[in-house]
């Protein structure tokens, strides 16, 4: 394991940077220790592989002590459960179960390796980060939309992927079966990618919450897949579009005029629209092959999760502001009105910010030295998403005579 | 649990207390949400019977999931169990004693609660079972009787008025199937309520709201149903402890529970003078190669190869051969024929007297029934289930030798180690009786006759020979 980040450094990165009230404040909903705190699983992982899992806090201080303490290569949070998980072993067999949890979704770039040519496996460059854009903008509309859910906070996973933590209400109290249900509703695109998309019956139009989204990608579609990314350049591209077509003697005539001539993605996808043309409106063929047109658009662009994160309430998943261990940078909070902007090279590194410690005063050690870093827009940024998680709970009390649910 | 209602008690002449109770009409409806307790005396027979018959159908419904039954072959296979153990008539039925058939379906349900609150796995599997059972009577329910049960009960739905279907029409339109023009009514729904429906994508969402149409209705209502016996089982489950209990009950509910877990509830019995009669001990080989289940199989192997048997492979197979129909006198010649390295005295001394006792004629005289299914697979092995007690490497080996003259190939295998895997031992079985038969007519999901599941070795080796039987006198008419 050739770490780059080394014990020490993640000392003084816990002990002086990193925000734990903000974190608290954000597991916990309220300023006053609650179960969403207290009988949530802290993990722990250490070098060489070890997790230390089951941890759990009475309040930060504890919480901080214990991290600076272990100082370990991350930390990961799990599900609120039952009884307080250090206590697990005096529940009653059977009893210890997780309750509640915040809705994840995680996207991450390999998942999109047949569909982008710029780079493959852990890299990522600005230019594949338009995938992760495209899709973030796709889920936080879908979600805000169509389950609206309000508490949404993006966090950059440190190297090649985003993920997105729901923290409303319901979506935190929703069981596995319900997760399993969302994450279909969110999958477009099969685990399988030589099957068919299941997205319509027959030829119909689309479902009203995928046209949505197909009217914003579409534009993704041409600039991303067709004129930055040129998919269907390369043969073993074009064969995959090909592959997609429902129309034998369409996917004749192009195969023919490709294969003699290279030409653009653009101009390919020129030529497949041409070749719909042929057939008159209102004809089940041309119905067809617009509909295959916009499965395309969808296979290449629309979100790609990782279905096992969101489905069960006690996966595991990295928190905010840890340090990516290979990459040295820290999983700060993104905002997805401005996705397009965020570029995952300006992310401050560990390394940098220790840095930036140093040329400040070195007067004495402060306990939110962050305030003095670059990580403070990002800290800030988290500390607004909890402003309104808590006035939101605080509201919830108050009127818990008067009830108002549903 | 169950309270004392308002009743009146009589002596009669001979000084019993005869019980009446006074109640109206209090199942108007077939279907039944289970509310509410059964909240009168019942007997302890009643108790066992009630559960035992809704037992045998939920047992089957199980099987029909672990045999990948569609749905159409789940509903006809539970009907008919249903109109066979638990009959429940429409209200308008007539010349039935439809209180009566709802007071029995309504206690089971609540008795095997308490059987099946006990852990999660058989929570779980309880919840899916009654839910299957639930829909497929919601779905066989006379529509108005189910209109009117929908409108006894509040489902907490909002209907969706004209003007905000208008708003949406568009985007109503785009979930609903090909065939489907509009639908005239929708409910309003948190999304959760029917996470089936937003799985598969078929419901408008917006904030966080599902819109069911009217034809999706039944999604609400099932989901509501698996919710609410969801969390009264948990509830039940934390009040167990502190139930008061009465002695007898435990033993019961403990028998119920068991049974469950092993898939399979019902207890074969052979009518009396059935088929076999008259099976003479040197039939014994012929009937083991053509008729018998792996378990006896297996025991019958051991026994020639071995020329012995362990005690409980004695008793296991000397059960299964008496109801077969081997008479005493021919039982005592088969075992003595097979334990051949042995001389009369030992054998006389050792084991003619434990034989004898088997079949009621030494000791107690009781007449002893064959093992189950239940009972052998819960024996704990030696000889026990081949399915469940061997490895699989084993199991695959010995269904090839013991089968494969039967027809069995190594591709079926497949599928049978498969179900084994999954810990449907006695679905295994059934599928072998299946392919071993196929050439009887029997196709898969036929099961021993009307998609019956193996419960009972000798309910297995009977129904074999009947269809040897059978296609024997066809084969007579062809040559007549």
């Amino acid at each position: 394991m050739s770490d780059k980040v080394s014990r020490e450094i993640l000392e003084v990165f816990y002990g002086r940077l990193y925000p734990f009230k903000s974190i608290f404040h954000w597991l916990n909903h309220e300023p006053i220790p609650s179960d969403l705190f207290l009988k949530r699983e802290i993990a722990f992982n250490l070098p060489d592989d070890v997790i230390i899992r089951y941890n759990s806090f009475n309040d930060y201080d504890e919480f901080k002590k214990q991290v600076c303490k272990l100082a370990p290569t991350r930390f990961e949070i799990g599900p609120v459960y039952t009884s307080r998980p250090r206590d697990r072993k005096t529940a009653r067999k059977g009893t210890f179960n997780p309750t509640h949890r915040e809705l994840v979704f995680d996207i991450d770039m390999t998942d999109y390796d047949p569909v982008r040519t710029c780079c493959s496996d852990a890299d990522i460059c600005k230019r594949c980060w338009s995938f992760i854009s495209a899709a973030v903008r796709v889920l936080d509309t879908a979600v805000r939309d169509q389950f609206g859910y309000t508490h949404l906070l993006w966090v950059y996973s440190g190297r090649r992927g985003i993920h997105l933590w729901i923290s409303d209400k319901e979506a935190m109290a929703l069981t596995d079966d319900q997760r399993k249900a969302i994450v279909s509703w969110l999958t477009v695109v099969p685990k399988d990618e030589t099957k068919k998309l299941n997205v319509r019956f027959g030829s119909r139009t689309l479902p009203a919450s995928l046209q949505t989204s197909l009217d914003h990608l579409a534009e993704i579609f041409t600039e991303l897949i067709l004129h930055d990314q040129d998919v269907f350049a390369s043969d073993k591209g074009f064969e995959a579009l090909l592959k997609r077509i429902p129309d034998a003697r369409v996917v004749d005539s192009l195969e023919t005029q490709w294969r003699s001539s290279s030409s653009s993605s653009f101009e390919k996808w020129k030529d497949f629209k041409a070749e719909i043309k042929h057939y008159a409106k209102g004809t089940s063929q041309r119905a067809a092959l617009m509909a295959a047109m916009e499965d395309i658009i969808l296979l290449y662009t629309y979100p790609r999760l990782d279905e096992n994160v969101s489905k069960k309430r006690n996966h595991l998943l990295k928190a905010p502001f840890c340090v990516h261990p290979k990459t040295g940078r820290i999983c700060v909070p993104v905002d997805p009105e401005r996705i397009e902007e965020f570029d995952p090279e300006a992310v401050p590194t560990i390394d940098q910010l220790l840095s930036e410690l140093d040329t400040v005063a070195k007067a004495a050690e402060h306990h939110s030295d962050w305030e003095r870093t670059s990580l403070k827009p990002y800290v800030d940024m988290l500390d607004r998403h909890n402003q309104s998680i808590m006035d939101e709970a605080r509201k919830e009390k108050r009127g818990a005579s008067a009830d108002m649910s549903w | 649990m169950f309270k004392i209602e308002e009743r009146s008690s009589t002596v009669d002449s001979k000084g019993k207390i005869q019980v009446e109770l006074h109640r109206g009409a209090e199942y108007p409806h077939r279907l039944n949400f289970y509310d509410k307790p059964p909240l009168y005396d019942v007997s302890i027979e009643e108790f066992e019977t009630s559960a035992l018959d809704r037992l045998r159908i939920l047992a089957e419904i199980e099987s029909s999931a672990a045999r990948n039954r569609t749905w159409e072959e789940t509903k006809t296979v539970t009907s008919i169990q249903c109109e066979k153990y638990l009959p429940l008539k429409s209200s308008n039925a007539l010349g039935v004693d439809k209180e009566a058939q709802r007071r029995t379906d309504h206690l089971g349900h609540f008795v095997l609660r308490l059987a099946f609150c006990r852990s999660d796995e058989l929570r779980r599997r309880f919840v899916k079972a009654e839910t299957t059972l639930f829909k497929i009577r919601y779905e066989t329910d006379d529509s108005t009787e189910r209109e009117s049960f929908l409108s006894a009960r509040d489902f907490n739905w909002i209907a969706v008025d004209q003007a905000e279907k208008e708003q949406y029409q568009k985007q109503l339109l785009s979930y609903l199937g090909r065939s489907e023009k509009e639908s005239d009514k929708y409910y309003k729904v948190r999304w959760t309520r029917v996470p089936d429906l937003v799985d598969k994508r078929k419901v408008f969402l917006k904030g966080g709201w599902a819109y069911v149409p009217s034809r999706e209705q039944s999604s609400i209502v099932y989901q509501e149903f698996e919710t609410h016996l969801e969390r009264d089982l948990l509830a039940t489950s934390r009040y167990m402890p502190r139930l008061d209990e009465d002695t007898r009950l435990g033993g019961i509910l403990d028998n119920l529970s068991q049974g469950f877990l092993a898939g399979v509830s019902s207890e074969w019995s052979a009518a009396p003078g059935d088929i076999g009669e008259g099976i003479r001990a040197e039939m014994v080989d012929d009937l083991a190669a053509k008729h018998f289940p792996m378990c006896m199989r297996n025991s019958h192997q051991r026994l020639r190869a071995d020329h012995r048997l362990n005690h409980f492979g004695r008793l296991q197979y000397g059960l299964f051969l008496k109801v077969l129909g081997l008479s005493v006198e021919e039982a005592i010649i088969f075992w003595r024929k097979s334990f051949d390295r042995i001389n009369d005295d030992t054998f006389n001394k050792m084991y003619k007297y434990n034989i004898r006792h088997s079949f009621g004629l030494e000791g107690k005289r009781a007449n002893y029934p064959a093992k189950s299914c239940q009972q052998i697979l819960t024996s704990g092995g030696d000889p026990g289930c081949p399915y469940r007690h061997f490895s699989p490497e084993n199991l695959q080996s010995a269904l090839l030798s013991t089968y494969g003259a039967q027809g069995l190939t190594s591709t079926d295998l497949y599928e049978v180690m498969n179900t084994v895997k999954g810990g449907h031992f006695h679905v295994a079985c059934t599928r072998v009786f299946e392919m071993t038969h196929s050439s009887s007519g029997v196709k898969k999901g036929d099961g021993i006759g009307g998609g019956e599941s193996v419960t009972h070795p000798n309910q297995y080796a009977a129904r074999s020979m009947e269809l040897a039987k059978a296609q024997e006198e066809k084969a007579m008419m062809v040559l007549a």
